[in-house]
């Protein structure tokens, strides 16, 4: 029981590292077309992402406190997954809203990415502390067990970027991207619940 | 004998020999500028010391020469269709060679010059003689937003020309369908536009498909750069016909700018030579500096 909810939170934490920067970099792609790309744009960009996440830590740690469960781990991943949603169905109005009133690229863009990006983020950034409290036993290896999450958290993001960045854009459309992480935060957080709900 | 050594010496040397020397040169917001001078002739470039990169050059005894070839295929291209443009946009400023070229040739015309980089634009003001005339206007600006902002405003260009590109840098949102939309939108029926492009990599079939997909039929202009000449709704048959008689009566004109129009014009070719079923490029799919440095066909 312990080792498979330990190994669940695990796969969760990695992959939540990893949708997180693979829907950073595709954001930059989807803000272009309206406000460039240029170093502004990606101010706004790390600028949310990086706020979101930072939100999302101090809640996820707020929200370990009550009875902490590999399900509920599922629900956070799930949770970020559908609020990236907005971004396939009124991603292109919403831009053309913030553009028609925001002409200075910087505030347009951010305006952006606080709509698009900041809910999903901040779920994201809820995993790694939900999931370091599934993990930790005892205070002697408290420490360790930050560790390896913080590991296979960034690790994740990191694989997330590079194959992102080299490989998925010659290969897939923005939204087919979007839709497959989508799917298979859906997928994970799904059988991670089922399978902690059966043995439970 | 001595000519060819001489020659080679100079194309293996480039322009970084020993008389070259460096007026200027600053880090601005999106890259490196580098202005450089030889005896007679004044460069700006985005690399130094490395004689790839250079951007635009000038010849100081004869300041209305063109002497790149993508620089004089652009400006006679343009005017192979519309000989009389009267209301021109042109993205990507560079040193102002094409710009201050047309406000000569065409003071009447109104233009709108578009340029992300204001230190590019400040050195074309400082080193290379642009002063904009009345007519002309410089906007600072991403040259996709500014064409998205336009649109609303239909300026009906007659003459768009798209000068952006870097050999080693596309700016991905500017090589789309949707892009060219926005552009097209932008001009009056009939309108032409002229694009600097690539000619040798892999990205060449899907570049040619994606003006194809907005523009229709249109003109390619191979001379190690790549000029796309069309039309906002595709080229006319009798267009190669316009494009020489128009070429010969630029000759005189063109001709005091070191361009020969008439061995342009012999260069227009209107066949498909891309392979069609490539993949179009949109805001969805859009690697073209992936796409770029892997090898063509």
């Amino acid at each position: 029981m312990a080792r498979k909810s330990a190994l669940w939170s695990y796969t969760i934490a990695g992959w939540s590292g990893f949708y997180v920067m693979l829907v950073e970099l595709l954001s930059g792609r989807i803000i272009a077309p309206f406000f460039g790309n240029s170093i502004y744009v990606w101010g706004s960009v790390i600028f949310i992402f990086m706020f979101g996440l930072s939100i999302g830590y101090l809640l996820g740690g707020l929200y370990s406190r009550h009875s902490p469960s590999v399900p509920r781990l599922g629900a956070i991943l799930i949770a970020s997954a559908l609020a990236t949603l907005p971004t396939l169905f009124i991603g292109p109005w919403l831009l053309d809203q913030v553009f028609d009133r925001i002409a200075d690229p910087r505030y347009g863009s951010l305006a952006a990415c606080i709509g698009l990006f900041l809910v999903p983020t901040i779920f994201a950034g809820m995993v790694s502390p939900y999931a370091i409290r599934i993990l930790v036993r005892d205070r002697e290896s408290s420490g360790r067990d930050a560790g390896y999450l913080y590991f296979v958290s960034t690790l994740g993001s990191s694989l997330g970027t590079l194959l992102t960045a080299f490989y998925f854009v010659l290969l897939f459309e923005v939204n087919t991207m979007l839709m497959i992480a989508i799917g298979i935060s859906i997928t994970l957080g799904g059988l991670g619940a089922l399978s902690s709900l059966r043995t439970e | 004998m001595r000519a060819c050594a001489a020659l080679l010496i100079l194309l293996v040397a480039g322009p970084a020999n020993a008389q070259t020397q460096l007026l200027h040169q600053e880090r601005s917001l999106y890259r490196n500028i580098f202005v450089t001078q030889d005896d007679n002739e004044r460069c700006i470039s985005f690399r130094y010391p490395l004689g790839k990169g250079r951007q635009s050059c000038k010849l100081l005894d004869e300041p209305r020469k063109l002497i790149f070839h993508y620089t004089r295929m652009l400006l006679s291209a343009a005017l192979f269709l519309n000989p009389n443009p009267r209301r021109i946009l042109v993205i990507g400023e560079g040193g102002g060679t094409i710009p201050v070229a047309l406000q000569e040739m065409f003071p009447g015309a109104e233009m709108d010059v578009v340029e992300l980089d204001k230190a590019v634009d400040s050195v074309a003001r400082a080193y290379f003689d642009f002063k904009p005339g009345p007519k002309t206007r410089v906007h600072i600006a991403d040259g996709r937003m500014f064409v998205k902002r336009m649109a609303a405003r239909k300026p009906n260009y007659d003459l768009v020309i798209l000068d952006a590109f870097e050999a080693d840098y596309i700016p991905e949102h500017m090589l789309t369908r949707e892009f060219l939309q926005e552009v097209k939108a932008n001009m009056a029926p009939g309108g032409v536009i002229v694009a600097n492009t690539f000619s040798d990599s892999a990205l060449y079939d899907h570049e040619s498909v994606t003006y194809r997909a907005v523009f229709g039929p249109y003109f390619n202009l191979k001379q190690a750069n790549r000029i796309i000449l069309g039309r906002r709704d595709g080229i006319k048959p009798d267009d190669l016909a316009t494009a020489r008689k128009n070429a010969a009566e630029l000759e005189g004109e063109l001709g005091a700018r070191g361009i020969s129009s008439q061995s342009l014009v012999a260069l227009l070719d209107p066949d498909t030579d891309w392979d069609t079923g490539a993949r179009i490029l949109t805001d969805q799919y859009s690697p073209s500096n992936l796409l770029n440095a892997l090898p063509g066909r």
